[in-house]
């Protein structure tokens, strides 16, 4: 048994030309997890021009790269991808393969994992290893947390979002493998990205902002929802969103801080108008001051925060910028 | 014609969740009559074939797993504009992880027949996977794009759609037969009508159970799932927080206090 080299797998996604930084969050988790099964890393790294960032996921920590390096690989291809990434995982039948939680991973996961007949967990926030070297997969629901196992069908898969793990440590005396991957001559093109258009700047980036305003649906309408804007612009701050707001249309998709959404470590993290659903919360990584405005005192996000005001964010939030603004001036 | 396929799923309605809650004490859910209603995102996947149907000579076949309450969600696509429904309902379909799911979704969609196009919402509001979707394209070996924000070109038996990306977006040819899951930001789903409603009488909506499917029972629900769940954990407070007491304004003028003390905020 101990002959076997288990193995942690990880796909490296890049964005013109870059290893993106989830990709590289995840290769430094599954090196601890890959240390604790006495196993090897390996990166699987697909795109064009791409061979010298092949070096970067060995400092991360990664043992080998797959790396396939061809204008056929760009942009990303759902078909040819899913076909290389299969093929890889069939011939060293890894105990683990973990994907960030991007639009191509969230999409590639369950292509594979489907193909491979395992389990995949969507969006998890902590990863261990059990007494008996099974993966365990936390995500939160219902409240608290739910851990997820795939204790039979291998490789156990999960997709993991940017922020839950730290940036690794980049080691550039690090040795490992860069092996080319043979890629299928032929392969179906039933589907075919015809290209990827980024149009949006990256703005005031919630990621990296030290103030972070999020809004819930408290704010009720638009006209609430442009009062915590409102708070958010007079404090400089990130403006954020709970996946009520999104559903109700106030904001975009790309605002949703939580478990499918952004993860974020703001130094001070206000809460408006928000119950404080676990799926949010958890996305608010190591905060070191929070503050919830809710109209309903029994709200879990008070248990959740240092301060909290039990007000109507749609009467305090106006009254709060308005000082603000007094005091400004 | 089209023919075309929606899948639904009866989720619990989210102005209960707060019923739907970890006991602390038996570390399981409570039992609980929380009402079914549609996965929101699933609507929005009903709504891009009705629009189809409206324009083109489309059948829109809705396609259910639950239990038989969830009829009631059939029922109400039908009373929307769908022209058949099919309630997939077992005991031994519960518990069911994506895998299992898309597996009994994909083998109903087999037995019904032709199909060129299906569509399903790209999450479930009570789960939060995304996999179903891509997962039934698998298993009928079609293409699929997830995440679809637009439809571009629809003539002919290749569509151009927009897709959600990081920034931006993914414009992507797929030739049909083939799965689209949408976000919600391809359509606005319109309200039931009461001719809608009407019309829906006479609407067929067939179940069928596992013998029906003719699959075998380790492939369905529970013991067809590759994941279980080994433990739920109700989460504890982790901080010690100061309600803040007295007027509007003195609460106001405390905060502005706290946030200065913060150090990150210049006011």
């Amino acid at each position: 048994m101990s002959k076997i080299k288990t193995q942690v797998f990880v796909m490296a996604e890049q964005a013109g030309g870059r290893i993106r930084p989830v990709s590289l969050q995840i290769v430094g988790k599954a090196r601890h997890l890959a240390d604790q099964l006495d196993s090897k890393v390996g990166a699987i790294l697909l795109g064009q021009n791409v061979t010298e960032r092949a070096q970067e996921l060995i400092a991360a920590g990664a043992n080998s790269v797959y790396l396939g390096d061809s204008d056929s690989l760009h942009p990303y291809q759902a078909e040819l991808y899913t076909e290389i990434i299969v093929n890889l995982l069939l011939e060293h039948r890894p105990e683990i393969f973990l994907l960030g939680s991007t639009f191509m991973g969230r999409e590639l996961a369950p292509l594979i994992a489907a193909k491979l007949k395992t389990g995949l967990t969507a969006h998890c926030i902590d990863l261990l290893i059990d007494n008996e070297g099974i993966l365990e997969q936390k995500i939160p629901a219902y409240g608290g947390m739910i851990t997820i196992i795939c204790p039979e069908k291998r490789p156990q898969m999960a997709t993991v979002a940017e922020g839950v793990f730290l940036n690794p440590e980049l080691d550039s005396t690090n040795i490992g493998d860069i092996i080319p991957i043979d890629l299928p001559e032929k392969f179906p093109l039933r589907v075919q990205t015809l290209e990827i258009v980024v149009e949006k700047p990256e703005g005031v980036s919630l990621e990296t902002a030290s103030v972070i305003v999020a809004g819930g649906a408290g704010a009720e309408d638009q006209d609430g929802w442009q009062q915590i804007a409102k708070l958010a612009e007079v404090l400089n701050a990130g403006f954020g969103s709970t996946r009520p707001a999104v559903d109700e249309g106030w904001t975009e998709l790309e605002t949703m801080i939580g478990q499918s959404g952004k993860m974020v470590s703001p130094e001070l993290y206000i809460g408006v108008g928000l119950s404080g659903e676990l799926q949010h919360m958890v996305g608010i990584v190591g905060a070191k001051v929070m503050i919830a405005i809710n109209n309903d005192a029994k709200a879990p996000v008070f248990e959740q925060v240092d301060y909290g005001i039990v007000e109507d964010c749609r009467t305090f939030v106006p009254a709060l910028v308005e000082t603000l603004k007094k005091s400004n001036d | 014609m089209l023919n075309i396929i929606v899948c639904v799923k009866a989720v619990p309605d989210p102005n209960d969740a707060d019923k739907l809650k970890i006991d602390p004490v038996t570390k399981s859910l409570p039992r609980s009559d929380i009402s079914l209603v549609i996965n929101p995102l699933d609507s929005h996947a009903l709504e891009a074939a009705l629009e189809i149907k409206r324009n083109d000579d489309a059948h829109i076949t809705i396609l259910c797993m639950g239990p038989p309450p969830a009829g009631n969600i059939v029922k109400e696509c039908l009373a929307l504009g769908a022209d058949k429904g099919i309630l997939l309902s077992d005991p031994a379909f519960a518990g069911a992880d994506a895998f299992a799911t898309a597996y009994t979704l994909a083998k109903a969609i087999e037995k019904n027949g032709a199909v060129d196009l299906i569509f399903c919402g790209m999450a479930s509001s009570d789960g939060a996977t995304e996999w179903v979707g891509p997962e039934i394209a698998t298993f009928l070996n079609m293409p699929v794009v997830t995440m679809v924000n637009e439809i571009v070109e629809n003539a002919g038996d290749e569509w151009i759609v927009k897709a959600d990306y990081e920034h931006g977006y993914r414009k992507v040819k797929i030739k049909l037969p083939a799965v689209l899951t949408v976000t919600r930001n391809l359509n606005q789903p319109k309200a039931l009508s009461f001719s809608g409603i009407l019309k829906a009488r006479k609407k067929e909506i067939i179940t069928w159970d596992l013998k029906d499917l003719g699959v075998p029972v380790e492939n369905v629900g529970l013991k067809g799932s590759p994941t279980i769940v080994t433990e739920m954990t109700r989460l504890e407070s982790r901080r010690e927080v100061e309600i803040l007491e007295g007027s509007l304004q003195e609460k106001v003028d405390r905060l502005i206090k706290i946030l200065k003390n913060s150090g990150v905020v210049n006011v």
